[in-house]
């Protein structure tokens, strides 16, 4: 676990519910949450914005060489996700057969464990994705 | 009483494991287990999966088949015997998920198998008298059994959650009665991985004699008749103990059949009667009774009363996959070995 406890807690509302924002001068939507447009720079209006929870696979890799509290979970999918309102997010596709796993599968979001803290620590919970 | 079911929903993980091939690791003989439990194969979380993840998953489900706002959901309760930490509730972390958070009220049950009842009831009382709008009741497990005890050939995983509600019911619940007892009959200790029981204690001064005086209390405080009944579901530790449940309560196997999900997924502890009740409701029509009696070793029983309304017929009521695609629909079988990784068996993991 590399992550502070007050970040864990911080980004709740972004990993349970993928919230992000939308600028309601331009209409683009944001994944994670920005705090200023960089289109439309001070004339922007940042709001708080739900991400859709389905989207396709933009693209995949599947890792067998993992980072710090993910060894126990190779080899497991990551993949860029296209939701349907076109903002690309990173995450780990799980229960999903892997001959099913392809660039255009459709996917949607699902809740899981993301890491712990040891035994005893904080467990961060939050989004991935599964084919549907 | 004028409160009643709203929606719900349920989950059930991917992966399966065959009492086959956990008898094939303690060289026990497999099809004589799996005929003698009425199980033949349980439901198995992943290794990023808990009973939170389950109840989120369940829950988010109900929500969006009740069609609530869900800041109109004044309690959050969530019956597990698996929870995830054993001081931090699971309650807020599927109210965060729902969008409930936070002027509510949350906190998790236990009650063995069945907490998830005990928080039907908790949210019951609140809706009822008027203390909150809409209560969330789940029941969540990602059951424990001791390798090499014959708990491991039932004890699954899934959940099944509950909106409580007066208004727009797709079941009303007429009444409610429970029968409890201290009887230490099955249990774990602060600390301790699995659970201990004690054998065949568990069937007749436990099991049975919860469930059926559960069930005759509540017949005769309504003057109810199993005949009033369409379809009757029991707490289900294995494929056979509901079926003796029901003949001893007098109602026919046929009306139990519906109900009774052990035997494709295992026991999944507080979400057991909860996930039969939830495949009943996936088929039942407006205007059909159905008898609920939980179990929880401890012990204790709810019965509950339902009739099924117009409401049900309403697009959307119910959730999009049923309870028996959730069974047989998409699933993996693993091996002794990945269950062992999975459910973190190894304990050098």
């Amino acid at each position: 676990m590399n992550e502070a406890l007050p970040l864990i807690w911080r980004r709740i509302p972004e990993r349970y519910n993928m919230l992000g924002s939308k600028c309601l001068n331009c209409g683009t939507p944001y994944f994670p949450q920005r705090k200023m447009c960089p289109k439309c720079r001070r004339k922007g209006k940042i709001v708080a914005e739900k991400m859709p929870t389905e989207g396709t696979i933009y693209s995949f890799t599947e890792v067998h060489a993992a980072p710090k509290g993910f060894e126990q979970e190779t080899p497991y999918f990551l993949a860029m996700v296209e939701l349907s309102n076109g903002v690309r997010v990173l995450s780990q596709v799980v229960d999903s057969p892997a001959d099913k796993i392809k660039i255009g599968a459709p996917v949607n979001m699902v809740f899981r464990k993301i890491s712990e803290d040891g035994e005893e620590g904080v467990i961060a919970y939050g989004y991935k994705f599964k084919v549907k | 009483m004028d409160v009643g079911i709203i929606s719900y929903g349920a989950y059930v993980p991917r992966m399966r494991i065959k009492s086959e091939e956990i008898a094939r690791v303690w060289e026990k003989e497999g099809k004589k287990i799996s005929a003698g439990l009425g199980i033949t194969e349980k439901a198995v979380g992943a290794v990023d999966e808990d009973s939170a993840t389950f109840a989120v998953e369940a829950a988010r489900k109900a929500v969006k088949c009740s069609g609530i706002d869900p800041q109109k959901i004044g309690a959050v309760f969530v019956g597990s015997e698996s929870k995830p930490y054993a001081v931090k509730p699971t309650a807020t972390i599927v109210a965060e998920a729902v969008g409930a958070t936070p002027f509510m009220t949350a906190a998790d049950f236990e009650f063995a198998c069945k907490a998830g009842t005990a928080a039907v009831q908790a949210c019951m009382g609140m809706v009822g008298s008027g203390m909150i709008e809409y209560g969330l009741a789940i029941g969540s497990d990602t059951a424990q059994g001791r390798p090499n005890d014959p708990l491991e050939y039932s004890a699954g995983g899934g959940a099944a959650a509950y909106i409580i509600g007066k208004e727009k019911q797709i079941a009303e619940i007429e009444a409610t009665f429970s029968f409890s007892t201290d009887t230490p009959d099955f249990w774990r200790r602060q600390h301790a991985l699995f659970p201990r029981h004690a054998g065949r204690f568990t069937a007749d001064p436990a099991y049975f004699k919860h469930v059926v005086e559960a069930g005759k209390g509540l017949l005769e405080k309504i003057k109810a008749d199993p005949r009033d009944y369409d379809y009757a579901v029991f707490h289900q530790p294995n494929g056979k103990f509901p079926l003796r449940a029901a003949k001893l309560l007098g109602f026919p196997e046929e009306k139990v059949l519906q109900g009774l999900v052990t035997p494709l997924i295992g026991n999944t502890y507080s979400a057991a009667s909860l996930l039969g009740l939830a495949s009943v409701l996936d088929i039942a029509k407006p205007g059909e009774r159905i008898f609920v009696v939980s179990y929880g070793s401890g012990a204790g029983s709810d019965a509950f009363s339902l009739t099924v309304t117009e409401e049900i017929s309403r697009k959307g009521a119910r959730p999009s996959v049923l309870v028996k695609d959730l069974i047989s629909g998409d699933k993996e079988y693993i091996d002794y070995a990945m269950y062992a990784k999975h459910r973190r068996k190894l304990k050098s993991l």
